[in-house]
């Protein structure tokens, strides 16, 4: 029984960045009908720009986070403005083509700079973790449960609450009508791929301090937003959010309870199963963006 | 793959042409310095280097200087055996260091048999690199039957009752838990659980708490310093506590010490080499002109107890060249049976070792058990 409460907890720890990373990547091939593959190596330079303001250059660790998603931010603007916009029309293929060698780029890049050897980020909680009866929790991993619900809240938020929002769900309606009524659409499309990347950078930027910096970190992490994009059903933000902690408990009780070895494959026969029983993901029904 | 073997076919002719240069003995090292074992491999990288200057400023080996061809197997088995095979076939190098992992090593030894090319391996400790039949590979890191049977007079006087497994779901971690589990069995220790984890997994959080469930005393662990940091901080993160040693030696404690911190407090490790004390190693001598050497170079001291197989790989290389009298493949083999000298971590002298008339060689060298207390690495009094 200890042992099930322990594995519940690490699921929703391990959940909320699972979400946080989903969301992302959901946003921008919903609205933008783009597949983003560099969706890992933005969680990868988010951990990064994170070690480099705390380990390197000593800035408050509260304060780097933000610093970090806003990093997110102005790479992923720049790789809209400098890569998708040109190829705005083309076929699927073109840009999944030219976001795989953005993404080999970026990865090669941070091996470049950065070496091969992983990079610990100090974090600020005490070592000793919270005892709650039977169970334990890191005060870190209660940190990183926290900031990724707030930022699921705020994504949320911006969405269904601002006028921005409003024009990235009529962009995703129908691009052309919402260009009619006066949308902006290109700022749409930049504004929407900036904020799924400073989500999978923000993701990047929680978790570096839980485990170690390493430039190939966002190839499992990339991997795993899949996963749960197809999970929740392609497009779909409450989807995304709920897949990501389907998915961690299917790793946690998957490892607890039938084998270790298997248990970044336990997220992935999930997946087999939806796209046999239920091709469109499981909340594909409910109403998307939003 | 196919067209990806052309290219690499074509890209090999061309180079074949300017590789064969004569002026210099080139030594491949095939070893991981990216991903999941960068750190570990990086460390040995540079004790290679250190090695083969050393070498090269007494006047190199035949009168010739030793140049390393140093290539990235990236951690993975299937790049570790490409390394090597461009190694040999583009390279021309008559002999080889590496691959560091047991799985790394044992996906590049078909090509050793192939183009009977022997390679020196300095990490690895999967017992199946040297009882497979395969006459090319000679071994300096103590295979984990080995390690488990230094091991085995401590078993009592630690007490242990029940021990549980978490180890690396590879050839190291696995060949790790069934030599260990084997001799406690024979000691009359209970073996319980055996968990695995990916080598590239950052969460075992799973695992952990499987394991903190358990009514063992002991787990043993058996993978490489980056996750046994993460592995220590998330013990401490679910309040698991109990005795904990690791196996392999490649654990390099002082960067435990420095990353996981208080959360490696008490735990207890297999090591291969002792740099605290050096008074204490085979050869004090080499010992501290090794580390000195590493510190002036700027490296971190974390890194010696990975390094300095890199370093007696080397000159274990360089003394077999020197006996064969000529830089061949062939004569190289025949020659690693004849080299003999005091390594840092004891002699090295290779014994033969798997099935008759094609045995590998295994030289034996001495593994120490180390603590972490107070922040410190010691050698505990038993």
């Amino acid at each position: 029984m200890d042992q099930l409460i322990q594995h519940l907890v690490n699921t929703l720890i391990l959940g909320g960045t699972y979400a946080l990373l989903g969301i992302g990547l959901t946003l921008i091939f919903g609205i933008m009908n783009v597949v983003n593959f560099t969706h890992g190596a933005l969680y990868t330079v988010g951990a990064y720009v994170m070690y480099l303001a705390v380990a390197a250059l000593g800035l408050n660790f509260f304060l780097a986070l933000p610093v970090a998603i806003l990093g997110g931010l102005l790479l992923g603007a720049a790789i809209e403005l400098l890569l998708l916009r040109p190829f705005r029309g083309s076929d699927i293929d073109t840009t999944m083509l030219v976001m795989i060698g953005a993404g080999i780029v970026l990865q090669s890049g941070t091996l470049w700079i950065f070496g091969g050897v992983a990079k610990a980020i100090p974090s600020p909680f005490p070592e000793a973790p919270l005892q709650l009866g039977p169970v334990s929790v890191s005060w870190l991993r209660l940190f990183v449960l926290g900031a990724a619900l707030a930022l699921i809240v705020v994504t949320y938020a911006l969405i269904n609450r601002t006028k921005l929002g409003l024009a990235m769900r009529a962009a995703f309606q129908d691009a052309d009508t919402a260009a009619l009524m006066g949308v902006n659409v290109r700022l749409v499309y930049t504004a929407t791929f900036a904020l799924g990347s400073s989500l999978a950078a923000a993701a990047g930027a929680l978790l570096g301090p839980v485990y170690v910096v390493f430039p190939q970190m966002g190839g499992l992490a990339e991997l795993k937003a899949f996963a749960i994009v197809i999970l929740g059903g392609l497009g779909n933000l409450k989807g995304a959010a709920i897949g990501g902690f389907i998915l961690a408990l299917a790793e946690e009780l998957g490892a607890g309870y039938v084998s270790s070895g298997y248990r970044d494959a336990m997220g992935f026969l999930i997946i087999i199963a939806v796209l046999l029983y239920k091709p469109t993901g499981l909340f594909a029904k409910a109403e998307r963006i939003g | 793959m196919p067209s990806r073997f052309t290219l690499t076919t074509a890209i090999l002719l061309v180079l074949a042409g300017t590789a064969a240069r004569a002026d210099t003995i080139r030594i491949g090292v095939n070893e991981p310095l990216t991903g999941a074992f960068a750190a570990s491999g990086t460390y040995v990288v540079n004790g290679a280097r250190i090695a083969a200057d050393e070498i090269n400023a007494k006047g190199g080996v035949l009168g010739k200087k030793l140049e390393l061809v140093i290539e990235d197997n990236k951690s993975n088995p299937t790049e570790a055996a490409a390394v090597a095979e461009k190694l040999i076939t583009s390279d021309k190098t008559p002999v080889m260091m590496g691959a560091w992992g047991s799985s790394l090593t044992l996906a590049v030894m078909p090509k050793l048999a192939e183009y009977e090319v022997p390679m020196l391996v300095e990490t690895s400790s999967s017992g199946k690199i040297t009882t497979s039949g395969n006459p090319y590979v000679f071994r300096i890191s103590p295979p984990s039957a080995l390690e488990a049977e230094t091991f085995a007079p401590t078993v009592a006087k630690l007490g242990l009752k029940k021990v549980d497994f978490l180890v690396l779901n590879n050839d190291f971690g696995r060949g790790a838990a069934a030599d260990f589990g084997k001799m406690l069995k024979e000691k009359g220790v209970t073996v319980g659980l055996v968990e695995t984890m990916d080598q590239g997994a950052q969460d075992m959080s799973a695992q952990l708490a499987k394991l903190k469930a358990s009514d063992s005393d002991t787990i043993m662990i058996t993978s490489a310093v980056d996750q046994l940091v993460l592995l220590f901080k998330q013990m401490s993160a679910i309040g698991l506590k109990k005795r904990v040693i690791t196996t392999g030696g490649s654990q390099n404690p002082d960067q435990i010490i420095a990353q996981a911190g208080s959360a490696a407090e008490g735990t207890m490790h297999l090591t291969t080499f002792l740099p605290w004390l050096p008074e204490k190693t085979p050869d004090p001598k080499a010992t501290e002109g090794f580390i000195s050497e590493w510190k002036k170079r700027g490296f971190q001291f974390a890194g010696v107890t990975e390094s300095f197989r890199g370093y007696d790989g080397i000159r274990a290389i360089a003394q077999a060249i020197e006996k064969a009298g000529s830089a061949e493949p062939a004569s190289i083999t025949k020659a690693f049976w004849s080299v003999d000298f005091t390594g840092l971590n004891g002699p090295i002298r290779f014994a033969k070792s798997g099935p008759a008339g094609k045995e590998s060689g295994q030289s034996k060298p001495d593994v120490y058990l180390i603590e972490i207390k107070d922040g410190r690495v010691a050698v505990p009094t038993l």
